[in-house]
């Protein structure tokens, strides 16, 4: 608890920053950045990841709402995987004239 | 002289741009957090960008013909007498025009060479002036320089971030801590008599206004007025009284800091004329 205090009062929440490039295209995780709400939260993020062109939507979740998958689990989560190669959609003919699969 | 006029003008909104420009870029690396550092640099670039702009524009309207300074200054190349040009001088560049002119030379307002004091100080510089451009620069898209008018519409998409950007933090800190809001309230004190100035016109202003070329001041105090009382209101503070307020910056009589300021900027220029990196 104590801790929690110190931590709010020596510095401001923590957030996730997802950038979109280009319409049409999804948003994506370029990093993060700190702010004391939302609104702020957009701001510092225009000037931090937007200065170069970079983006023209921006989303940002503040990281303590972000839950990641344990590094622990990752042989049951992930090697099943591994052997399943029907899982691709590789097995299929594609006409020649067909690009961009 | 239309054209000395116009000169004059520009350089006016050329120095304003610069020298607050300047100002807030001493901020960067010792901004409060590292995210609000950048914020501050990126405006500070914002309005170093529009001082170019009108550089060029006063620069090229002095190749014609026309003093841009009082004072005989050497260049790289060799002496500009007097700072006029038009006919044989030295070729006059952005680079003259922000280096190698005095203080008494430079026609920004008072509020702009304010020292930076704190964050508070600094936001309350930057909302009255941002509010100030966001009214100008959408009035001097009408100019009927298109030369001013094309930059004003530039330009006034980075205003209006500016604005927001300060507006939101006077609010934050007028409405935030027993200490923000008095820091806002002891910057309010110290910067309130500059803010008048602004709309005190100088006689080219006076003159090219008539021509709609230059923006009607009168026209636009009222919309800074509600700005500023709108913003005021939400982040708990009043507007001082109309007061006793400062000028002369606009006819080159300058507070003791813009000296500093000069001083720092133009040291490099001033000491290896013609110096590039």
């Amino acid at each position: 608890m104590e801790n929690q205090n110190t931590e709010s009062r020596s510095s401001w929440p923590l957030w996730e920053i997802f950038i979109r490039s280009k319409q049409g295209l999804d948003h994506k995780h370029v990093g993060s950045l700190h702010a004391v709400d939302a609104a702020m939260a957009i701001e510092n993020a225009r000037d931090v990841y937007t200065r170069r062109m970079e983006g023209i939507s921006i989303w940002v979740v503040e990281s303590k709402y972000v839950h990641a998958s344990n590094p622990d689990e990752a042989a049951s989560f992930y090697d099943p995987a591994n052997d399943k190669v029907y899982r691709h959609p590789t097995f299929y003919q594609l006409p020649d004239e067909l690009t961009h699969m | 002289m239309e054209q000395q006029t116009l000169i004059d003008y520009t350089l006016h909104l050329a120095d304003n741009a610069l020298v607050l420009g300047h100002r807030n870029s001493e901020w960067t690396g010792h901004g409060p957090i590292l995210e609000q550092d950048i914020a501050l640099s990126n405006i500070a670039l914002d309005l170093i960008g529009q001082a170019r702009n009108f550089y060029q524009y006063a620069a090229r309207l002095s190749n014609e013909g026309g003093s841009w300074g009082t004072r005989a200054v050497a260049t790289g190349g060799g002496v500009v007498a007097a700072g006029v040009t038009g006919g044989g001088g030295v070729e006059v560049t952005e680079d003259t025009l922000a280096y190698l002119r005095d203080s008494w030379d430079y026609r920004n307002c008072l509020l702009v060479e304010q020292d930076n004091g704190d964050w508070a100080k600094t936001i309350l510089r930057l909302f009255f002036f941002s509010a100030y451009q966001y009214y100008f620069y959408q009035s001097l898209q009408q100019s009927r320089d298109r030369e001013l008018a094309a930059i004003a519409e530039k330009s006034f998409k980075e205003v209006s971030y500016h604005l927001r950007w300060s507006s939101e933090w006077v609010i934050r800190l007028g409405d935030g801590t027993e200490e923000s809001h008095r820091r806002m309230k002891e910057a309010l004190d110290q910067l309130w008599k500059f803010s008048g100035e602004l709309f005190v016109p100088a006689d080219y202003e006076k003159v090219l206004a008539e021509k709609g070329i230059a923006v009607d001041l009168m026209a636009i105090r009222p919309q800074w007025e509600e700005r500023v009382d709108v913003v005021f209101r939400q982040a708990g503070l009043t507007k001082p009284a109309a007061a006793w307020g400062q000028t002369g910056g606009k006819q080159g009589r300058h507070t003791e800091h813009l000296g500093y300021l000069l001083a720092e900027m133009q040291f490099l220029q001033r000491a290896y004329p013609g110096c590039e990196w």
